[in-house]
């Protein structure tokens, strides 16, 4: 599917940084945000939060047969990463190759082209992890 | 007033391919390469990096350095010759990434392997003129040279970006001097792939006359000589012309040596005499004053005359280039075809 | 509520198939199914169609209309229902209410997918609908992803094996072999499975359910109109619903597929009996790794025994637990909008003793596991022989 041009815009600053939401209430960090604590309910008090982009690998597959649009990219790893704050997403492990992956593996926010559609359309950007190494710190 | 550098980041993609194995491809001879372009391999962009991603990944870098919050920035401006697209801005998606939207200017230039001082120029004339607190310039490239080229062998990709202000500034930029005529020297027009050059022809009337124009006008405007400055950066298309230049100016193979980043890493274009200014501040010491002088085909220099300040000492980079360069991972030539797009799907 | 019954049921063949399309899928089950009930359709006063993702794959939307109409049943209400790949246990459910209210007393669910006028490529995007498509799909998941990120989890908590997972398909295929209708009549190996192509690594091509054309269709009745029309009924003794986020990364266990745990502990309870009188099941599996999870979730087995039941066969025909008889998503096909019906079909034929050489020997009580997407949705159902 080719997303929408108004989709892909209306969450940039949350894609290029990592910006989610923090219940004040209870302390549950939200990415993407919320906007309903589902523990507070109405006692939730929802505001911004950046995430600081660090986390482990929680888990972790390496994608071969890609999706319309990322035929390109494979074999590529997707992992569901859990942020240093206790949330968890879902982003790409990238300089690295797939088969070194493991779970635990300390990683760290880095922008990167998340999809091109075609020559002539739209390049979206966004978030992806990669290992933790000295030359990043 | 004082206006410098306040912070600078880079970004190099971790991949390189080495010249042999491109001469593997061409039939070339190996030594002979190495020889006659002064470097051994290069950097290529991961599948999902381009100038946009270099940019953001070094500006975010910069803005770590410079410990300053990033809504104090006035201005952006991103130099390369491979932006991502030929109709919207580069700096734009900068500017969003690092958190400095919407209160400053934003532009692109193009100016062959010198956009990225131009930038840096623009935002050091706007702080200069009082118009924003701190300003940034960054060069990204990753540059395509045509299969079997000379340039195929160099064209390399990076990113480095320089924040300017007026406070704990690490490095102040006392003097600037530009030097431009229009030489053909080498181009890419619109809708082409991959660019064009005058082989030898960028040589003399190119690279050198303007290099060497602009580094002597830097001379005359500050009232120095070579060997007031501790270090010197040029242009290194190759490892060869910045060398052969340092020679004919007068200047030391120590005063250049740190600063020479494009043997390791191939011609990063827009970023590559930015670059080759990070490195050698990576190792300068207060009191030292860096001479700086890029080159950007069609043709110019931009000249800098800068001088290190104390606080170098209490901000030092935490990601000096050298050890950027250190996380690398080699390419066979079909997985290097792979990444610079050269395949048909 | 009222109780609830199955008079009737049929299915088109499960496969690829060229010539035939939704119309001629829906009619060939719809056909079958009101022949079973032994009715001639002006009984029926509503429809609930499942479907997935017919706008994406051929364009169709407004499908309950279209079905009504192909059935030749207008003007009878017509409700199409979407729960991603439970659509057709939704759709099953909703008419379950339809009966139990007292609204109607004879409705018809039909579950319909037409998936292979679509490229492959098309389908696999289709159905990474029923992901978060911002902060999933966008970031290259695809639903074999997003169970070999499971799979990875549970391989790592519990010591499940390739070899465990692969189990579960090389049962289902050899169950298939035994349904006319199923997609593949072609018994494999561990070894087989092992070797197929990686799709998502630890998942193979022979771990993930095939793109399939077909269609189900179930005829339900009040139970009490049921038992003055016919012997041959069987009762629905439950019907449980529940969610989770849609997003995997928001789950707090990975191992697991909790809507389904809750939905199974209401159906045991509203049937009032416990796991171990399950004489046989249908699950949801669209992956290996989801057979194993839900053999878990619905308590046949304690979390994390999954992977060593299967491999050591205690879920095959004559085992334990039969799971699958039908070949399952695996081997019988998965045509997302039509597997919940479709399981529905299969206990219907088991309870009533008609499941010919995949026969579970007196079953008196079969369960459903529908599952959508990653487990944003599951519904289950448990059936009871009168």
């Amino acid at each position: 599917m080719r997303p929408g041009l108004p989709l892909l815009w209306r969450r940039t600053v949350e894609r290029y940084n990592l910006v989610g939401s923090r219940c004040e209430t209870c302390g549950t960090h939200f990415i993407p945000a919320r906007n309903i604590c589902p523990k507070c309910r109405r006692k939730g008090k929802i505001v911004p939060y950046k995430f600081s982009g660090r986390g482990k690998i929680y888990t972790y597959t390496i994608i071969r047969v890609a999706p319309e649009g990322y035929e390109f990219f494979v074999p590529y790893a997707l992992a569901i990463i859990e942020l240093e704050e206790g949330a968890r997403i879902t982003g790409q492990v990238v300089d690295i190759h797939p088969d070194d992956v493991k779970i635990g593996m300390p990683v760290e926010m880095v922008f990167r082209k998340i999809h091109e559609d075609g020559d002539e359309g739209l390049i979206t950007y966004g978030f992806k992890f990669r290992p933790v190494n000295e030359v990043h710190q | 007033m004082t206006i410098g550098i306040v912070g600078y980041g880079v970004d190099i993609p971790r991949y390189r391919i080495k010249a042999g194995e491109i001469a593997r491809v061409w039939g070339e001879d190996e030594a002979r390469i190495i020889d006659g372009l002064g470097l051994s391999e290069k950097s290529v962009p991961g599948l999902d990096e381009d100038a946009a991603t270099l940019a953001v990944n070094a500006a975010r870098r910069a803005v770590r350095h410079a410990g300053i919050d990033p809504q104090r920035i006035g201005s952006i401006f991103v130099g390369s010759e491979s932006h991502p697209y030929a109709v919207k801005p580069t700096a734009t998606i900068v500017a969003e990434a690092i958190g400095a939207t919407p209160d400053l200017y934003a532009a692109d230039h193009e100016f062959a392997c010198k956009a990225g001082t131009a930038g840096v120029i623009n935002s050091y004339a706007l702080i200069k003129a009082g118009e924003i607190e701190y300003g940034l310039g960054i060069g990204a490239d990753t540059s395509q040279g045509r299969p079997g080229d000379a340039l195929e062998y160099s064209a390399g990709a990076g990113a480095a970006a320089f924040i300017l202000g007026k406070e704990r500034v690490i490095a102040k930029i006392e003097h600037i001097y530009a030097f431009t005529t229009d030489t053909p020297d080498f181009w890419r027009r619109e809708y082409a792939k991959y660019p064009s050059h005058g082989g030898r022809f960028t040589g003399p009337p190119g690279y050198f006359r303007h290099v060497m124009g602009g580094v002597k006008g830097l001379l005359a405007k500050a009232g120095t000589e070579p060997k007031d400055y501790a270090y010197a950066v040029f242009h290194q298309p190759n490892g060869k012309f910045p060398r052969a230049v340092a020679k004919q100016l007068g200047f030391t193979k120590e005063q250049i040596e740190p600063g020479l980043i494009t043997p390791l890493i191939g011609n990063t274009y827009s970023a590559a005499s930015l670059i080759g200014l990070a490195a050698t501040l990576d190792v300068a010491r207060p009191g030292d004053k860096i001479l700086v002088a890029s080159f950007g085909s069609g043709a110019g220099s931009d000249a800098f005359h800068i001088e290190v300040t104390d606080e170098i000492e209490r901000k030092r980079n935490a990601v000096p280039v050298r050890l950027v360069i250190t996380n690398k991972e080699y390419l066979d030539y079909g997985t290097y075809a792979k990444h610079r797009k050269k395949l048909i799907m | 509520m009222r109780k609830v019954a199955v008079v009737g049921v049929g299915m088109s063949k499960f496969g690829e198939l060229w010539d035939l399309n939704l119309r001629d899928l829906v009619v060939q089950a719809g056909i079958n199914a009101i022949k079973d009930a032994n009715i001639d359709g002006t009984e029926i006063k509503a429809l609930y169609g499942g479907t997935m993702a017919s706008g994406r794959l051929i364009g169709q939307e407004h499908i309950a209309a279209l079905i009504v109409d192909a059935m030749g049943l207008n003007p009878i209400p017509a409700t199409r229902v979407e729960g991603a790949c439970a659509s057709g246990g939704l759709a099953l459910r909703n008419a379950y209410f339809a009966i139990a209210s007292g609204a109607y007393d004879c409705v018809v669910v039909g579950g319909v997918e037409k998936m292979t006028d679509a490229t492959t490529a098309e389908a696999v995007t289709a159905l990474g609908g029923a992901g978060d498509q911002e902060w999933e799909l966008l970031q290259g998941a695809t639903f074999p992803g997003l169970y070999a990120l499971m799979a990875r989890r549970h391989m790592l908590e519990y010591g499940t094996t390739e070899e465990m997972l692969a189990a579960a398909a090389v049962k289902n295929h050899a169950n298939a072999m035994h349904n006319k209708y199923a997609q593949f009549h072609n018994p494999i190996t561990i070894e087989d499975v092992l070797h197929s192509k990686k799709v998502a690594d630890p998942l193979k091509v022979l771990d993930c359910s095939p793109i399939t054309d077909g269609a189900a269709a179930v005829i339900l009745m009040d139970l009490e109109k049921a038992k003055e029309h016919t012997d041959n009924y069987v009762e629905i003794a439950a019907s449980a619903q529940a969610s989770d986020t849609v997003a995997l990364h928001d789950r707090e266990s990975l191992t697991e597929i909790r809507a389904a745990q809750i939905a199974a502990r209401e159906a045991y309870r509203q049937a009032g009996i416990t796991p171990k009188d399950i004489d046989v099941a249908e699950v949801h599996d669209c992956f290996t790794i989801a057979e194993i999870m839900a053999i878990e979730d619905v308590g046949f087995f304690p979390k994390g025994q999954g992977g060593r039941a299967t491999l050591d066969g205690e879920t095959k025909i004559g085992g334990t637990i039969p799971v699958n008889t039908s070949g399952g998503l695996k081997a019988c096909g998965h045509p997302v909008g039509a597997t919940g019906v479709k399981q529905v079909v299969e206990l219907t034929w088991q309870l009533r003793g008609e499941a010919e050489g995949r026969q579970v020997a007196d079953a008196q009580y079969g369960l459903a596991h529908n599952v959508g997407g990653s487990g944003a949705t599951c519904v289950v159902h448990i059936l009871k022989k009168p």
